[in-house]
């Protein structure tokens, strides 16, 4: 590693050969405002807001990617680059709506926050023409204002690099361009798989979640409704950062409390159907390994990744896990085993499910997934849409007291919190799968061999006396490698888990932004934590999914758990 | 093609071919009047061409020119040598044409009973 | 088999195609047998003169007669007439626009008398199908020179010593360019050829790519031989058919002799050719974003660092000139840089094509040495304005040039002193203007090809030439207000320290320029709702002078009732209701309506 010297603003400092004016700077603790780079993404020096001056150069020069060298001089401060800077900032806002305060992202916003820093006051262009399109709220997940797109290509990119679909791309030229799907076709009409990565990374509003909050309202606030509610194992260590509580915070019961304050009659745990996945698409492996099943199974609960695979490879979809996700788990049993037993009308139930991902709004509508005999989950809001909701309702979350989850769907066991990072769905699975091979209560629980934050990992485990070779893979990108290798016969695992986000749930469309690799890595050590806590950290422990089991289920994969709990595929074309 | 040299022999072999459209080289200037043409210009002028062939006389451009009023020695043929004068045949026939190509054109020799006229470059 | 004794070249450059030679070259076919003289005739259709005001263009050698403006009809006449009786066709002779006298002979024209013809020295007098008659002048001996005598050192430092910059744009010495590809290290590199010409009225590469195709091809072959590339795109617009059709023809007769390919010349140094056709979007010849297009990515530069020549094509180490700095690639193999340097200033050597174009009596393209001045391209070799009128501006440098006024006619034309003037030498656009033009509305025809022709990636340059439009619309419009100059050039500073590419920093020249030495025509339309030269429409007021004859043809005439007046009474215009349609004027038989 090659150092060189170079100086910022007076200040001396040090940094790698190969990096940038930027990433330099920001070591050095010297702020340079951004729009279009992303510390995740490929940067494109596009927007011109991170222009500082740099000795030899004949312009100012986009820090972003600008590489350092020896004897370099910057200056990130003077008059000549805060007027570019504002200039700039000016120019975005000057084609940009002023509805701010009314913009689902204000807070959030970037764009907001770099005009507030930059202290601009007046906008010199004004009566200028400004573009003009409709909204695409074409789809359950995602809705896009172009209007408010300052084309700064993190969607296109993130789309592209790290989930390998390029829905996006520019077209049309100057003042004209835009960010536009092939054919600017709706979403709903795009090769889309509703992941929402392009909305955690846009940094205004022009690509945010389908904001479903007031149905929720609006069930609270029937009297004839019963409103229960399930929260995702990654969504208790992330919804802190929407209320001002540091990231990898695990405010689980602070978040129980938050429910019940907001007025919803049961608060039950997406934990408790992980479990019950676990025990599905775990017997459902040993089936296929035992039988001679489609090898390698791929795990299902990633609805994102779903979309993917049926958009893109519906000849390899017997390889999907039929088992449904934990969400759509939940759904069939609360409105049938729940309501008989706490003798409720389902059609009275609503079904609430609060997510770390924008795609499981599109999952829960999916027209199979009604096997209650009704709407198996009714409303989905996210991680983000949760915090808007405890913000509204005036709740000071930091001082609510920590409470419980409602029983009977309320029981996790720390198997199924990891559900929600990278490899927790295999390592939950191989929990459950060693003990069951091998008839024992096995004392080996932590798999460190699959856990890690890389984007394909590998693994050959002895499971029960029995060699087992499994894959774990996030990123759509990644995903389409791994599917290019079994069509090509050269991905010989037998197992095989994917999640579409970064990372995982933890990095899920729906989650609080910023993110990144940072963040993302202290929500991942907290969920960890969440397990380690865990009394029970087998899912075939939980005694509540034994109950279901024992009172109601009979057996898994039997004839009740196949109508409920699997589901089925299909090739979509669009 | 395979060398230098090759190139060297086949651009000597294409550059004939161009010549014509660099202003060097021997001229034969035949008068093609209507008295010169009513002579039998033409003739002459294809005897020209099918000796210059003949010979494979590359570097001698053939030029016409209209009456210069000396209607009765026609047909005219102009010849001029790269800084020798100008000099003009009187009456010439299709087959006074191998003689004058062979005497002056090639070696430079004035077929003297022929001529009518001589005009010393400027 | 015959002697030939004449050769007929009909132009087949684009513009005399579009006039009908290709009409004219089956005439003369037709009428050449009708007279016998097809065995001593020869008929060549060549690439372009650059006289293209004055086609279709017919040569006849050895005379080296020059007839322009030639119809179908005129063949028979230059057949029996011209080849058959030796009779110069007069009336076809092209005429000074000045003297009228006639010219017969191709080299006394006054258009190509001052010219310095290197690059364009094969245009219009060979075939660019036949790659023997290239061979023919000369041909292909730069690149036996250079593979087969010379190390690639050597190569790069002869074009070093030559002080051949590029011709497309910023200028930037070419050698160094080469040396900075040749110094990369790779197992693979490119050569590529950008001829993706934009600039609205420029056509030289054109022309030379339809003249003298092979003339490029080999440069391309010497700088891959120089920087140890095997492969090479042209990167050509679709636009250009014929470019096209005779660059794949040169290819494919280079290939057949063994020019590109493997083993050239036996030395063992391997060069293919391929064409990218590219869809015509300006900013493609932005260096980077013509990388992007050949992959098959949207065309949009991306900053650099790193340079083409550390990572350009598909990453590799990549050299790009224009069609023109290849041109003139050879005859300095050839001659020698020393030879070279005799053309040309100090620090612009050798000789710039010119597109001429605008109020100029001979359009055209010329190539002139460096530092001649502008007056002579525009008066000895332009013929000057046209219909008599006033020179007032010249347009150098393409859409992103500056607009020179008559006080710089006497600036020697080299890449620094344009610079210097607030123009550039860009590709070589030379737009002439006459007194009747607006200079704002100029700069904002200029500005909308830019603001139009923006790739959308950077913001200074999406954004903000939108606004600067903007702002000079509303000012041809009689909506300036006070501080629009102001606030144009503070525009114009930022995006010029901010923008991406070249396309978006040097976007705002043309306002920069026409601010800098016609401010008083920005000031009349802003302070005084008066445009001085009468062409912004809404500053026009229209009156009617004393030459009235009261005949009501002009009030019968005007679409909004603003004109008022007696039977046989000289009629006035209500300007409060006058939307400066200009009916009235077009309609008075008397000429007694004046705009101003």
């Amino acid at each position: 590693m090659t150092m060189v010297n170079l100086t910022i603003n007076g200040k001396q400092i040090q940094a790698e050969q190969g990096t940038t004016i930027l990433e330099a700077a920001r070591a050095a603790g010297i702020y340079i405002p951004t729009l279009c780079y992303h510390p995740e993404l490929r940067p494109e020096g596009a927007c011109r807001l991170c222009m500082v001056e740099a000795s030899g150069a004949r312009t100012l020069v986009a820090s972003c990617v600008y590489p350092v060298s020896e004897g370099l001089v910057v200056k990130t401060n003077t008059d000549k680059v805060r007027e570019a800077r504002k200039t700039v900032v000016e120019l975005l806002l000057a084609n940009h709506p002023k509805d701010c305060l009314c913009c689902q992202k204000s807070g959030d916003c970037e764009l907001q926050k770099i005009a507030a820093d930059l202290g601009l006051r007046k906008i010199r262009f004004e009566g200028g023409e400004t573009k003009a399109h409709t909204i695409d709220c074409s789809n359950p997940s995602l809705v896009r204002d172009q209007e408010k797109c300052i084309l700064c290509g993190r969607c296109i990119r993130i789309c592209r690099d790290v989930q390998g679909m390029s829905v996006y791309s520019f077209a049309g030229r100057g003042f004209n361009t835009i960010v536009s799907t092939a054919f600017e076709h709706d979403l709903k009409d795009a090769v889309c798989t509703y992941c929402g990565q392009c909305a955690s990374v846009c940094p205004t509003g022009a690509i945010v979640e389908k904001d479903d909050t007031e149905q929720v309202w609006k069930a609270i606030n029937d009297p004839d409704k019963v409103v229960i509610v399930q929260t995702a194992p990654s969504v208790r260590v992330a919804l802190g950062e929407e209320l001002g509580i540091p990231a990898g915070s695990i405010v689980t019961g602070k978040m129980v409390a938050a429910l019940r304050s907001l007025g919803f009659d049961k608060v039950f745990d997406t934990n408790f159907s992980a479990d019950l996945t676990i025990m599905e698409e775990g017997h459902e492996f040993i089936d296929r390994l035992q039988n001679g099943g489609v090898l390698p199974m791929i795990t299902s609960c990633s609805p994102g990744w779903v979309n993917m695979i049926e958009l893109k490879y519906p000849d390899l979809l017997p390889h999907l896990s039929t088992a449904k996700s934990p969400q759509q788990m939940f759904g069939a049993v609360a409105k049938t085993y729940y309501a008989e037993k706490a003798g409720i009308d389902p059609a009275k139930i609503v079904s609430v499910s609060v997510m770390p991902c924008t795609a499981k709004k599109a999952e829960a509508q999916r027209e199979e997934m009604c096997d209650s005999g009704y709407r198996d989950v009714d409303v989905v809001i996210t991680t983000r849409e949760l915090g808007r909701m405890i913000r509204e309702a005036g709740i000071d979350f930091a001082a609510l007291p920590e409470e419980h989850f409602d029983s009977p769907l309320g029981t996790g066991t720390g198997a199924a919190v990891i559900f929600g990072n990278t490899g927790g769905v295999m390592e939950a699975a191989l929990r459950t799968v060693a003990d069951v091979v091998s008839g024992e209560d096995l004392p080996k629980i932590e798999y460190e061999e699959v856990r890690g934050m890389e984007e394909t990992r590998e693994a050959t485990l002895n499971i029960a006396g029995k060699e087992i070779k499994i894959a774990v893979v996030n990123t759509l990108a990644s995903a389409h490698k791994m599917l290019d290798r079994i069509k090509a016969g050269t991905a010989d695992y037998q197992f095989i888990e994917v999640m579409a986000c970064p990372g995982g749930c933890i990095g899920g469309g729906g989650q609080p932004v910023p993110v990144n690799r940072e963040i993302r890595q202290k929500r991942r050590e907290a969920l960890f934590d969440c397990d380690r806590m865990s009394e029970l950290r087998k899912s075939h422990e939980n005694p509540e999914i034994k109950a279901l089991y024992d009172n109601w289920l009979g057996k898994p994969l039997g004839e009740k758990a196949h109508h409920l709990l699997h589901t089925h595929y299909s090739a979509k074309v669009r | 093609m395979k060398s230098l040299e090759d190139l060297h022999k086949l651009r000597e072999k294409l550059k004939a071919d161009i010549k014509l459209r660099k202003d060097e080289g021997t001229k034969i200037i035949v008068g093609m009047g209507t008295c010169g043409i009513a002579a039998g210009a033409r003739e002459v002028m294809s005897a020209i061409l099918d000796e210059l062939a003949v010979r494979k006389l590359l570097n001698v451009q053939v030029q016409q020119t209209g009456c210069i009023g000396m209607c009765e020695k026609e047909v005219l043929v102009d010849v001029i040598r790269p800084g020798e004068p100008r000099i003009t045949y009187g009456k010439v026939k299709p087959e006074d044409v191998k003689k004058i190509i062979a005497e002056h054109v090639v070696n430079g020799r004035i077929v003297e009973e022929l001529v009518v006229g001589k005009l010393e470059q400027e | 088999m015959q002697h030939i004794r004449a050769h007929v070249l009909v132009c087949g450059g684009t513009g005399c195609k579009s006039a009908g030679s290709k009409e004219i070259q089956l005439g003369f076919a037709k009428y050449l047998e009708e007279y016998g003289l097809q065995n001593e005739v020869m008929l060549v259709e060549t690439g372009c003169h650059g006289f293209c005001e004055h086609g279709p263009l017919v040569i006849v050698y050895p005379e080296g007669t020059f007839y322009c403006h030639v119809k179908p009809e005129d063949v028979k006449e230059i057949v029996e007439s011209h080849l058959y009786k030796g009779r110069i066709v007069e009336r076809l002779l092209y005429r000074e626009p000045l003297s009228h006298e006639q010219v017969p002979n191709y080299s006394e024209i006054g258009f190509y008398k001052k010219q310095q013809r290197l690059v364009l020295a094969n245009c219009g007098a060979i075939n660019p199908e036949m790659i023997e008659e290239y061979i023919a002048v000369g041909g292909y001996e730069a690149l036996a020179k250079a593979v087969t005598t010379m190390t690639p050192e050597e190569v790069v430092d002869e074009v070093k010593k030559s002080g051949l910059r590029g011709r497309g744009g910023g200028g930037f010495p070419t050698g160094m360019k080469w040396q900075f590809a040749k110094n990369s290290v790779s197992d693979k590199k490119y050569v590529i050829c950008n001829a993706d010409e934009g600039d609205p009225g420029a056509f030289m590469d054109r022309s030379v790519l339809e003249g003298d195709p092979h003339r490029v091809l080999e440069g391309m072959a010497i700088c891959g031989y120089a920087i140890g590339a095997d492969e090479g795109y042209i990167y050509v617009r679709a636009e250009y058919p014929l470019a096209i059709k005779r660059l794949r023809t040169a290819i494919e007769q280079a290939e057949k002799m063994g020019l590109l390919g493997e083993n050239i010349f036996g030395s063992g140094f391997n060069f293919t050719l391929h064409i990218k056709e590219g869809a015509g979007a300006f900013v493609c010849g932005e260096e980077t974003a013509l990388m992007a297009s050949i992959e098959g990515k949207r065309g949009m530069p991306r900053p650099r660092p790193p340079f083409p020549a550390v990572s350009g094509l598909w990453g590799k180490p990549t050299n790009i000139n224009n069609v023109e700095t290849f041109a003139n690639v050879a005859q300095i193999i050839v001659n020698g840089a020393d030879w070279y340097c005799q053309y040309g200033t100090e620090r612009s050597k050798g000789t710039k094509v010119f597109a001429l174009t605008g109020k100029i009596n001979n359009t055209g393209l010329a190539e002139v040495p460096m530092g001649i001045t502008m007056r002579e391209i525009i008066y000895d070799i332009g013929g000057g304005i046209t219909n008599g009128k006033k020179f007032k501006a010249v347009q150098i440098g393409g859409p992103s040039g500056g607009c020179l006024p008559e006080s710089m006619l006497d600036l020697p034309v080299d890449y620094d002193s344009l610079i210097a003037a607030g123009a550039m030498m860009g590709s070589g656009g030379l737009v002439v203007m006459d007194e009747d033009t607006c200079m704002v509305d100029v700069a904002k025809f200029f500005l909308n090809f830019t603001q139009s022709e923006s790739c959308g990636k950077c913001t200074p340059c999406r954004e903000g030439t939108k606004r600067m439009l903007e702002i000079l619309t509303r000012i041809t419009e009689g909506q300036g207000r006070e501080g629009d100059i102001e606030l144009l050039e503070n525009l114009a500073k930022n995006i010029k320290e901010t923008a991406l590419c070249g396309l978006g920093q040097t976007a705002p020249n043309p306002v920069l320029s026409t601010l800098k030495y016609f401010r008083d025509e920005y000031e009349a339309h802003i302070k005084e709702k008066r445009c001085p030269a009468g062409v912004c429409e809404k500053l026009a007021s229209y009156t009617i002078t004393d030459a009235c004859r009261g005949c009501g043809l002009c009030a019968r005439n005007c679409p909004v009732q603003a004109i008022s007046g007696k039977i046989k009474e000289k009629h006035v215009i209500n300007q409060d209701i006058c939307i400066k349609c200009g009916a009235c004027m077009a309609a008075c038989p008397f000429k007694a309506i004046t705009k101003g």
